[in-house]
């Protein structure tokens, strides 16, 4: 097979740089040519990774279009996706588009640059999918910074240059700690090779250590409560195309290296601080959740939804049950489409009203009746009404969670009653009332483009809502090697304890 | 009779010896004129071009020359190539700029050679007797060259403080040379090696004179406790002597560092390492912390030069081959980074002449996107972020530490370089956030191109030539006895 022989991967990863190499070239003035080549560039990535999905095997567990290279010594180019990294590389080049096109008339100024950091950031996410290395992974996880650094300094919004400082120093401070457990994995084990690194066993001690340095940094992409302070900063000053690839892409590289490096290299850690990771996460759920209802700030209210929503992918992937981490990877890659059709909805009335003030809106339903429609399907799947793409996540993760531990499963499903709250509140606020501010009354409805933008998200919320077998399809074999894994790990550890040492 | 061949391995620095006399007489024949230094910076640059040329062309073997006086060997040639590419880009950089402050002199980049030639005898110094004929040759061309704006304030106080600290610092490196020699019996570093048994404890005296040999290097290579001089001598200097003061001498002194503890004291690591561990530690992170308080970028250079020797300490401390390809690759990495740093800030200039402060570059991006876009990158590259090339500096000097059970000290580094970044990224910020002011004057021919060289590097060099640079200080580190 041809297929099987092309760098496909590095194909899909290395395309939007190309754009954006193409950008950088074009005259600065022409602007509209810079909008269509990245649009057409974003297309493309898309149209390839549909290829790679088609030609995808969800039967097998084992990382598939595999590239391997020599690169630094000992350090490899090695490429390759599994059931786990597969959707969120379609996810990624699945928003990219959108987030063009909702950027083609709110972005007015240094379009060039607007773009160029954008595809850069495109290429930068899909490498952390698809490297099989650790120090090539740390290359994309880290790299992202930079765009996103400028992307929120340069076309945020107020009190951007805090915003993105924030951002950036928590990140950064994650990370390199993150880095220094690479480092001494890399002295354990001799390679950064991930496929090796899975199957190679740390002495325990030495996992809680390297556990805890991963965790610094996942924790804060997460962000896990209490290092979310960053995100609802981050959120609410970001454009809106940054909005969304924050909360849709960027939080779940702290979810998929979980996935890939906590749970399969570090099991023994991984079971021991289990409790810390639900005791984190259950309060996420609820003081998240309390802290959303007194929001004034549409983005803002959202963005703590989001640090809820991650509660739930975290307690489902450390419950290392199939349900709870099938659920996780199904609420991140749920949670990837509402939250940013909900930031997307922000975008589109802020576009009109310039503020994103709960209180400056009321009875927009009058003037714009798709729009609250189409809100009030995101604002449902953000709640997790069954029937969206938000209640397979939540349900299959509390089901783990039952099964794990009865206690946290019964706090987290408060969450759920508090998400109710808050977003219901949100849209009635919003959308119901009187139609009474003079500024509201001469709003338009979504124009064709936005359409094109909200519509694909709706159609995908409701139909991984009733019907979510393609999502869990392609995740069930990864997901069953990964507790597989896990249980064999565990119960090698607790037979070696519990035998007795031979005698001398 | 000795054969001319035997000489070979030093006909790079007989080149370079000879070139610099020559220029001196052309300069002296040709006189003080408009354009003078013109010619003789462009057949400076020629000359250490040969050089670099015959060291590339010789065989890939360990030489030692006067009873072990003088060692090339693999590790020497990559350090040497380094200083010679950082004295040529200084070279090529400085004509304009002391033309446009009307000093324009030939002694400029003769001084600059000769100050090559003590490098190039640090690099390759195989006992205590050349390290410091070595060391007084680069130190007297450097003082000299930081005061050649006789007539500038600034510049005559940056040459005054480096000559009475730098004299201070020599003071202490010799009183340690004679210790150790009083309690070796020789100056060769190899003998001082085999004075302590492997495994033994060196005697008290020795490890007393090993202190202040380290203190006495610890000052030229500017690592915190014997830093201070830096600052100051950056920001007085004329900006194109600091560039080469930063690039070139720094690199000599750290390979001649690496040197005299790797050959000359394998048998008392311990000792050493401690030393160094501590000069490491205070140089990160004061590097990264009194960096945040300066707005004049020359002297916010001399902090960040500061904690990026406390990063190259770092992979010194490991005192294993890994630890000290590390510290090769660090030097590369940082040579390029800090020349194109450098050539940005020769360009900051305006009708009325150079500026100095950071806010300055308010909204560069607007006015000069290409520029800003450059030391951006620099910049990022610096603060250590992927994928640029001051990430895997910082890994292979971090990685090899950890290896070696430094994984705390290589923990300070990281948070030393978190703190940093904040003052990376507030010039930035300054950049790309802030709105502009009046746009700088059109850089020079030679500026621009230092500049697009360096940043193509640092963006290019994870496909290439991270792998060649990699392979090769692996080879060069292995050529140092362990």
């Amino acid at each position: 097979m041809s297929i099987a022989n092309a760098p496909i991967l590095s194909i899909v990863t290395f395309l939007p740089l190309a754009g954006a190499l193409f950008i950088a070239f074009l005259p600065r003035d022409a602007t509209t040519n810079v909008r269509y080549v990245a649009l057409w560039t974003t297309l493309i990535t898309f149209a390839v990774s549909i290829f790679i999905w088609t030609n995808f095997d969800s039967s097998s567990a084992g990382f598939q279009f595999v590239e391997d290279r020599a690169w630094l010594g000992p350090i490899k180019y090695k490429m390759g996706v599994d059931g786990i990294s597969m959707l969120f590389v379609i996810l990624t080049t699945f928003l990219m588009p959108l987030c063009i096109l909702a950027s083609w008339d709110s972005i007015q100024k240094r379009v060039k640059e607007y773009m160029i950091a954008f595809l850069v950031l495109e290429t930068l996410m899909i490498g952390v999918f698809c490297a099989l290395d650790l120090v090539l992974f740390y290359l994309f996880f880290e790299g992202g910074l930079i765009p996103m650094f400028l992307i929120i300094g340069v076309w945020g919004g107020a009190r951007r240059v805090y915003a993105s400082f924030k951002f950036f120093l928590y990140t950064f401070l994650g990370s390199v700690l993150m880095l220094i457990a690479m480092m001494a994995m890399y002295a354990e084990a001799g390679t950064t090779d991930i496929p090796t690194l899975m199957t190679f066993k740390f002495p325990a001690e030495m996992q809680w250590w390297l556990w805890l340095a991963f965790f610094a940094s996942f924790a804060v992409k997460m962000p896990m409560w209490p290092l979310h302070t960053w995100l609802p900063d981050a959120h609410v000053e970001a454009p809106t195309a940054g909005s969304v690839i924050l909360a849709a892409i960027l939080l779940k590289m702290g979810g998929y290296g979980f996935l890939r490096f906590s749970v399969p290299m570090f099991p023994l850690a991984s079971q021991e601080l289990a409790p810390l990771v639900f005791a984190m996460s259950v309060i996420a759920i609820v003081a998240t959740s309390l802290i959303a209802l007194v929001q004034e700030d549409i983005k803002k209210l959202i963005a703590y939804s989001s640090v809820a929503h991650m509660g739930y992918v975290t307690m489902g992937i450390f419950t290392f049950t199939t349900q709870g981490v099938d659920g996780a990877i199904f609420q991140m890659l749920s949670h990837g489409i509402v939250s940013a059709a909900l930031f997307l909805c922000v975008g589109v009335v802020y576009d009109r009203l310039h503020t994103r003030e709960i209180a400056a809106y009321g009875g927009i339903v009058e003037r714009m009746p798709i729009y609250a429609a189409v809100f009030m399907v995101f604002t449902m799947a953000n709640v997790g009404l069954p029937g969206t793409s938000g209640f397979v996540g939540e349900f299959l993760t509390l089901l783990g969670a039952f099964k794990a531990n009865t206690l946290v499963a019964a706090l987290a499903t408060l969450g759920v009653i508090l998400s109710a709250g808050y977003a219901l509140w949100l849209y009635r606020r919003v959308v119901f009332g009187e139609l009474t501010k003079p500024a509201l009354q001469k709003l338009k409805d979504v124009t064709p483009r936005e359409i094109a933008i909200l519509a694909p998200l709706v159609i995908l919320t409701i139909l991984f809502g009733f019907y979510p077998a393609p999502v869990l399809d392609v995740t069930a074999a990864s997901v069953k090697q990964l507790v597989a894994n896990y249980e064999a790990a565990i119960n090698t550890a607790t037979a070696l304890s519990a035998s007795p040492a031979p005698a001398p | 009779m000795i054969e001319a061949a035997t000489y070979a391995p030093l006909y790079p620095e007989l080149t370079l010896a000879i070139g610099a006399m020559a220029l001196l007489m052309l300069g002296a024949f040709r006189g003080e004129g408009e354009n003078a230094g013109q010619l003789e910076g462009w057949l400076a640059v020629a000359v250490l071009a040969l050089a670099g040329g015959m060291l590339l062309a010789q065989p890939a073997e360990s030489v030692s020359l006067f009873n072990g006086a003088f060692i090339v060997d693999q590790f020497g040639r990559f350090m040497k190539l380094l200083v010679l590419a950082g004295s040529a880009f200084a070279v090529v950089m400085s004509y304009d700029y002391f033309k446009r402050h009307g000093v324009a002199k030939f002694e400029v980049p003769v001084l600059m050679l000769l100050a090559t030639i003590g490098m190039m005898m640090m690099i390759s110094a195989g006992d205590l007797i050349s390290l410091y004929l070595g060391l007084e040759l680069q130190s007297l061309a450097l003082y000299v060259l930081a005061a050649v704006r006789r007539d500038d304030v600034r510049s005559s106080e940056a040459g005054l403080k480096y000559f009475v600290l730098g004299a201070l610092s020599s003071g202490m490196l010799l009183y340690g040379a004679s210790l150790i020699y009083g309690f070796t019996g020789s100056t060769s570093l190899a003998v001082i090696a085999s004075s302590v048994q492997p495994g033994g404890t060196p005697s008290l005296g020795l490890v007393v004179g090993l202190v202040f040999l380290l203190a006495g290097l610890a000052f030229k290579v500017a690592a915190v406790p014997f830093h201070m001089w830096s600052p100051d001598v950056y920001e007085g200097a004329p900006t194109p002597i600091t560039a080469f003061f930063a690039a070139a001498p720094k690199l000599a002194a750290m390979a001649l560092l690496t040197r005299v503890l790797i050959a000359g004291f394998p048998n008392a690591v311990p000792q050493w390492q401690q030393i160094i561990v501590f000069a490491a530690i205070g140089s990160m992170l004061l590097g990264a912390f009194a960096a945040i308080g300066q707005t004049n970028i020359k002297r916010l250079m001399a902090y960040s030069s500061i904690g990026h020797v406390g990063f190259a300490l770092v992979g010194l401390a490991a005192a294993t081959s890994d630890g000290v390809a590390g510290i090769l690759i660090y030097m590369a990495i940082y040579l390029a980074m800090t020349l194109g740093v450098f050539a940005v800030i020769l360009a900051m200039r305006r009708k009325d002449g150079m500026v100095e402060d950071i806010y300055e570059l308010a909204g560069l991006a607007q006015t000069d996107l290409k520029m800003a876009a450059i030391l951006g990158v620099l910049l990022f590259s610096l603060a250590g972020v992927p994928p640029l090339a001051g990430f895997f500096a910082k890994w292979y000097v971090l990685a090899p530490a950890v290896k070696a059970g430094l994984g705390w000290l290589a923990v300070i580094g990281v948070l030393a370089s978190v703190v940093s970044a904040f003052y990376y990224l507030r010039i930035i910020k300054i950049m790309f956030f802030d709105e502009p002011k009046p746009g700088f004057e059109k850089s020079d021919a030679v500026i621009a191109f230092v500049m697009a060289a360096s940043v193509v590097f640092t963006l290019v060099f994870v496909v290439w030539p991270g792998p060649s640079i990699l392979s090769a200080a692996n080879a060069a580190a292995a050529t140092l006895k362990f």
